[in-house]
């Protein structure tokens, strides 16, 4: 068995996960857990399309 | 006359106090926080920390050896060895049942690979998280 995930799925994945964590190690209520894990993921779609367009336009 | 800044020394925490939760959080990841009671994020860590770990080994990542060599190879495979072993029994039962994957080309692998690293660096987090909660920083 083997999940050949594209780069975008791997990275949402990874954004996901990523954010669970940053949200509940690093706030104190379930309401700023859920919106500081919610932000994070926000950040990491938008890092992830703004380094893509990056990529994309750089490469020619 | 330069003010002098008083500096409140805070009272160190008897190592008794937090090394259970820390030390069964790295054996099994979230599991410090069932110790201390903290059932909900217990639980959520120890999915996210076993879904990204599970992700990994799917992609047939590989595992880092410890290696030496110039600076930066020593940096990357000491350092990679290290995040592995993080993820605690998760670690230890994939090289024990023959999970290891050759290191291969391909951006698949590569992911895999990153992901199996980031896995121990999420247990970290948690790990830190249960020490400061046994601890009495935070509830």
């Amino acid at each position: 068995m083997k999940a050949n995930l594209s780069h975008f799925e791997a990275s949402i994945l990874f954004a996901l996960f990523t954010s669970v964590v940053l949200g509940i190690i690093t706030k104190r209520t379930d309401r700023e857990r859920w919106r500081y894990g919610l932000y994070c993921f926000g950040c990491f779609v938008g890092a992830l399309f703004g380094l893509s367009w990056l990529m994309y336009l750089g490469h020619g | 006359m330069a003010d002098t800044a008083v500096v409140e020394k805070q009272p160190s925490v008897p190592i008794g106090t937090w090394l259970p939760a820390v030390a069964l959080g790295w054996v099994v990841p979230g599991a410090g926080h069932f110790l201390l009671k903290k059932y909900y994020r217990g639980a959520m860590l120890l999915g996210s920390v076993a879904l990204v770990f599970i992700f990994g080994l799917l992609m047939r990542g590989a595992f880092f050896e410890p290696q030496g060599g110039d600076l930066l190879t020593t940096v990357i495979y000491y350092g990679g060895f290290l995040c592995n072993l993080m993820s605690g029994l998760f670690y230890f039962l994939a090289v024990w049942l023959g999970y290891a994957q050759p290191d291969m080309a391909g951006h698949v692998h590569d992911y895999g690979t990153k992901f199996l690293v980031a896995a121990g660096l999420l247990n970290v987090l948690a790990m830190v998280d249960a020490y400061e909660i046994a601890s009495g920083k935070k509830d």
